[in-house]
């Protein structure tokens, strides 16, 4: 089932980046992603969400081994690197309001928001996700294998990462490549 | 091969501790995959019947030239909202009414795959759609058509909120929709009986599981393009607003995008419950099992690559016009294969003309129409000759009612029996149907004719032109026909739940599981399911004992 869930949740983001490429490259690359966009601070978030991804990994790796202990702690610590990317996402957003770029200011504004803050939702509702997994674990409803909910919400996690390395390409790396 | 015992739950069922007795509150709280189906059946009935009434009184203002019965702003909000609730809140509540209820008791299976997630989806939608109705109640209703094109939906030209309303009440919809799409699919895939293979499943599910893929693939770009409408009314967004460097095609590509899958969406369930019409009361099996089922999922694939014949008067070029042209083109071909596979499963049957077996065969001659003039506007110079006349009307309401509403009363006259345990007397059936048939083509027919005259559609009064005044008072007599011959179904289906005669667990003779059961099925809906080994396992069981006589 999350499959599916997570395959109708891609084809929405594919029309959003599409919308968002259909209105950068219109005509030639907007010049504001380079101008406003930091890639090094963005970037580093970036690493913490990928690197949540990971540790997700070696929680799910430790729930099938049945190490309770190393399950809670990995699940603690992708929390925290997601809150992280959150904190980033939230920094960015404030730096770029004092640029006075907000959802109505221009083009720009409005499918770089849109398509960014649709990834943030996604981020804030696996953390939701995440913390009633661990509530769970510590409320020991994974004291015996076979539970598939820390594999489903696992899946969903993994996908809003993947999101992030599309949306990071094409909002914040291409812009460098396409410069002239 | 003995029969298969089916394990009993290892929990109880949730919804039974309210007992049968209390009435409303077992309804509301209940998540039994038949009553949901029912409750989805009589919340497409309600808003029929409101989107019903909207379309009389814009044909009274029409029936005369020159006439000021509605005006303009009334004219618009209630053709928007005719089409919105027609498409999202009759239909496609009748389509997964018919999926939820039929879809488990056809593959042997006791309930749908999630129960709780069945039951939210069929209360957000309902929800959804109470809530674009509120919005006459707070500064007048959506008036943008139900494809709301852009920048007419934008704040500077259309400054109430009905818009808002459209927009959210369609995302509510769409979350209901998808989600049981999503239910419908892991039913299908993880609950069938454990010897039914997929190559075993009657078309109908085939159909289903086809079109709730279809739903999966098709309600993002909807969902996407209505939350940037949302921003572009509320945040003062730029995504459609051509003052802004916006783009309007952006909306016609999103919403097409979803809109063409839309349309068959709401049509691949009616061809599955015309399959199973077709076979028992030809009592021969359906010829083409395979063809009908590859060419539905052809249908399904092609619909992603059709959507710009939509969009052929917005001037996107000879090329993309020639190659949407093409590709729609192929559509008529999956769809012939259809028509011929029914046609061939009549042929040399012996027939039965019940009140559904006479939709389905109505449906045969009003779907070709409408297939016909749909082929017409797949070439370019034909549609832009046509595009936005009464031609685009009379088409739309071929395919929607010739096509998805005839399989539907197909299905339900078919159905009526087991869901409600009492039959109705064919002969007031078939009343409804001439009066329902005669009513439609009256009503839609002459708006072929109109619309090669050169009327356009959405626009509140005509000037006295020579047929003009004729043809729409003909068509709005025709409309009335039908007004009254829905009532007269209303009474039907109303009468015959409390008084008709019982019906018997298999009146029609039929060949899938669900008519094993008892009419209406208990709760739990199967103890045993026999061995199955082709899609028609009621009727092998039935010829295998015809010499023996344990019948459970």
């Amino acid at each position: 089932m999350i499959k599916l869930v997570v395959g109708t949740e891609a084809l929405f983001f594919v029309v959003l980046i599409f919308g968002y490429v259909y209105f950068a490259f219109n005509p030639g690359y907007s010049p504001q992603a380079l101008r406003l966009l930091n890639i090094r601070s963005t970037g580093m978030f970036s690493l913490f969400l990928f690197s949540s991804s990971f540790t997700y990994w070696r929680a799910e790796v430790n729930f099938d081994k049945g190490k309770l202990f190393r399950l809670k702690v990995w699940l603690t610590i992708t929390i925290l690197l997601g809150c992280l990317f959150l904190f980033g996402q939230g920094r960015e957003y404030f730096n770029l309001f004092r640029e006075n770029l907000i959802v109505s200011s221009n083009l720009f504004g409005t499918s770089f928001f849109t398509l960014t803050g649709f990834h943030g939702l996604h981020v804030f509702i696996g953390l939701i996700m995440l913390s009633i997994v661990l509530l769970l674990a510590f409320l020991g409803d994974f004291d015996r294998p076979g539970s598939s909910v820390i594999g489903t919400v696992g899946i969903y996690w993994h996908f809003v990462d993947i999101v992030w390395f599309f949306v990071f390409s094409m909002v914040y790396v291409l812009p460098h490549f396409l410069k002239q | 091969m003995g029969p298969v015992r089916l394990p009993r739950p290892q929990s109880e069922l949730p919804n039974l501790n309210v007992s049968n007795d209390q009435g409303l509150l077992q309804w509301i709280s209940t998540v039994d995959h038949k009553q949901i189906g029912v409750m989805y059946l009589l919340f497409s009935v309600l808003f029929l019947c409101i989107g019903g009434l909207a379309a009389l009184l814009f044909r009274i203002q029409l029936a005369l030239p020159n006439n000021n019965f509605l005006g303009p702003e009334m004219f618009n909000q209630l053709f928007t909202m005719h089409g919105t609730t027609m498409i999202f809140f009759v239909l496609t509540p009748a389509i997964l009414g018919f999926s939820v209820y039929f879809t488990p008791l056809m593959i042997g299976a006791n309930e749908m795959a999630f129960p709780r997630l069945n039951a939210f989806s069929l209360w957000i939608a309902f929800f959804g759609a109470l809530l674009l109705y509120f919005s006459f109640l707070n500064g007048g209703a959506p008036d943008g058509g139900w494809f709301n094109y852009a920048p007419l939906n934008e704040k500077q030209y259309a400054s109430g909120n009905g818009i808002d309303y459209y927009c959210i009440g369609l995302l509510l919809g769409g979350i209901g929709t998808t989600s049981t799409a999503i239910n419908l699919i892991v039913t299908i895939l993880k609950c069938r009986a454990k010897t039914m293979d997929m190559r075993h499943l009657p078309v109908f599910v085939w159909m289903v599981l086809v079109n709730s893929f279809l739903i999966l693939a098709a309600f993002p770009a909807i969902n996407a393009a209505l939350c940037m409408l949302l921003l572009d009314r509320q945040l003062q967004a730029h995504f459609f607003d051509p003052s802004m460097g916006g783009s309007p095609l952006l909306w016609q590509h999103l919403f097409w995008l979803f809109g063409h899958p839309e349309v068959y969406i709401l049509i691949l369930p009616s061809f599955g419950i015309l399959s199973e019409v077709f076979q028992v009361f030809s009592r021969k099996p359906i010829f083409g099992y395979k063809l009908l089922v590859g060419s539905g999922i052809v249908i399904a694939l092609l619909a992603f690559g059709v959507w710009m014949h939509h969009m052929f008067a917005a001037g996107l070029g000879i090329t993309i016009n020639g190659f949407f042209s093409a590709s729609s083109l192929l559509i008529g071909v999956a769809t012939g294969v259809k028509i011929f596979s029914w046609i061939a499963t009549m042929w040399g049957g012996s027939l039965r003309f019940t009140t559904a077996m006479m939709f389905a065969c109505a449906f045969l001659v009003e779907f070709t129409i409408g297939g016909l003039s749909g082929i017409s506007f797949a070439i370019v110079p034909i549609d832009w000759q046509l595009t936005d006349t009464y031609y685009v009307v009379a088409h739309i309401h071929y395919v929607f009612i010739g096509g998805s509403l005839f399989g539907l009363l197909a299905g339900l006259f078919y159905w009526f029996p087991k869901m409600s345990g009492r039959m109705i007397p064919e002969r007031n059936g078939k009343i409804f149907f001439w009066l329902f048939v005669i009513g439609f083509n009256m009503t839609f027919l002459v708006q072929h004719a109109l619309g090669a005259m050169g009327m356009s559609r959405r626009v509140y009064t005509y000037p006295d032109i020579p047929g003009y005044g004729t043809l729409n008072f003909i068509s709005t007599c025709g409309a009335f026909i039908m007004g009254m011959s829905v009532l007269y179904l209303l009474y039907l289906l109303m009468k015959n739940k409390r008084h008709g005669k019982e019906a018997p667990g298999d009146p029609w003779d039929a060949y899938t599981l669900e008519w094993m059961t008892t009419s209406p099925p208990a709760l739990k809906n199967f103890g045993a399911l026999p061995p199955v080994f082709s899609e028609r396992p009621f009727r092998d069981l039935k010829t295998e004992r015809l010499g023996k006589k344990n019948i459970n």
